[in-house]
């Protein structure tokens, strides 16, 4: 279970946020320049709040209070980008296995080949990422992200870049995992009809306030 | 078809730029990072020291490096205690005096292309648990091949073509210090040494458009290998 309650101000945006994640998928809903990919950041490790926490069940992940910050490759948290953002310089399989790798073989929750199978993209590891197609790059930057065996998803806009036909290609494997990985994850996406494709508890941010509506609730001190 | 003095020059000139750019490669890489990326006062002044051999006269560095690394200077004189090495008209300070030189050169397309790179890529390494170095060694240093490569041939090439700080940090000792320049300089001083001087103004034009031209292809291959570029 994910809970934060953060602050973060840069120039004259403001970002407040309290929420809680505790399984299943979350939609994150609202319009560009919202903070949506910022909120993101911060819970990833990317970038630092000014103020507030982040907890992953119980355990403090940054509490700037108490001069505690979580690098982001300690906190285990998976993150799609919306380009994908494959390493050009490797090969679709050497993308796959770079957080994989890193991941003691104890704590890996999928093997390499389940996860080609599920995603389809088998028949792609020796190619590199320029040769790929805006859907197959984003289903790679997926099974990367899962095979890095995270505790919870973060996908920013992960279809943003495709046409509504790979779009509709795409989402039967995000529902694939959805429903047989079980792992958390919170999904960005200015397009609410892609969000409630795959669940109905939705969040909205606007211009840097998270609300949370009936899913979530804000979290005492 | 080249006399022993002047292969000798060549082969001096040849090793002294091998090792500008070998010892040039780590402090040029670090510098252009820091450059790149870093958030540091005096970052400005930095950027310009770095630079500033490339628009004073080079007899001024090579000044400098004798008052410094001479015998009598203090860096000179501590190497000299500490590990028994002295620059001063040894064909070392030849690299000293070109590494201060080709530096510039060196740092500036490496610095680009840290700048170039989709700091994202960086992000999503560190959330595939990399941590800084791992993402700077397995991410950042491949995608700034390119650039490193232009880097240290541009060096590899100012190298054999610097003159100025040389000559006035360790002289002009046939065998010692004579790079290829030198030997010209010496040659065109001597009554009836225009014919070596233009064997070996022949050879250095021929060096320097070999290492431009070696610069560009390989980059391209790079490039190419990196997936910056189609296989066009």
């Amino acid at each position: 279970m994910l809970e934060f309650d953060l602050h973060w101000q840069r120039g004259g945006f403001c970002l407040q946020a309290q929420g809680r994640l505790d399984g299943g998928v979350i939609g994150l809903c609202g319009p560009s320049g919202a903070g949506k990919s910022t909120l993101l950041a911060l819970i990833a490790g990317l970038r630092q709040p000014d103020a507030g926490v982040i907890r992953w069940h119980g355990k403090v992940l940054v509490e700037p209070a108490r001069g505690v910050f979580l690098p982001p490759e300690q906190r285990r948290i998976g993150l799609v980008f919306q380009d994908g953002c494959l390493f050009p310089h490797l090969t679709v399989q050497q993308n796959l296995l770079y957080g994989y790798r890193r991941r003691p073989a104890g704590e890996r929750l999928f093997r390499p080949d389940a996860i080609t199978a599920l995603l389809d993209i088998g028949h792609l590891l020796t190619r590199r990422p320029r040769d790929l197609s805006g859907g197959e790059k984003q289903r790679v930057a997926l099974g990367r992200a899962l095979l890095y065996s995270p505790s919870l998803l973060l996908l920013d806009e992960p279809l943003a870049s495709l046409d509504s036909h790979r779009k509709q290609q795409i989402l039967p494997f995000l529902q694939q995992v959805r429903d047989t990985l079980g792992i958390p994850m919170l999904y960005v996406s200015h397009a609410e009809d892609e969000v409630r494709y795959l669940t109905d508890r939705l969040w909205h941010m606007e211009a840097g306030r998270l609300h949370t509506g009936p899913a979530g609730k804000s979290i005492g001190p | 078809m080249l006399t022993p003095a002047e292969a000798e020059a060549l082969a001096l000139s040849a090793k002294v730029a091998f090792w500008c750019m070998v010892t040039g490669l780590l402090p040029g890489v670090a510098l252009a990072w820091l450059l790149a990326r870093g958030r540091f006062p005096g970052k400005a002044l930095l950027d310009a020291l770095v630079h500033l051999p490339m628009v004073l006269p080079p007899v001024v560095p090579g000044y400098l490096l004798l008052l410094a690394f001479g015998r009598q200077g203090p860096a000179g004189q501590w190497l000299n205690e500490t590990f028994g090495l002295n620059l001063s008209f040894h064909w070392t300070g030849a690299v000293l005096a070109s590494l201060v030189m080709g530096l510039p050169l060196l740092v500036q397309p490496v610095r680009l292309s840290f700048q170039l790179i989709d700091s994202r890529l960086e992000q999503a390494s560190r959330s595939l648990g990399a941590g800084p170095w791992r993402t700077f060694l397995t991410i950042t240093l491949p995608l700034a091949a390119p650039g490193i490569l232009v880097g240290a041939i541009l060096a590899f090439s100012r190298s054999l073509g610097e003159f100025g700080a040389t000559i006035t940090f360790v002289g002009n000792i046939a065998g010692e210090t004579r790079t290829l320049p030198l030997a010209i300089y010496s040659y065109i001083q001597q009554p009836g040494g225009e014919a070596p001087a233009w064997r070996l103004i022949l050879i250095s034009v021929g060096l320097a458009l070999a290492a431009l031209l070696a610069s560009n292809a390989l980059t391209r291959r790079l490039q190419r290998q990196l997936g910056y570029r189609d296989h066009a």
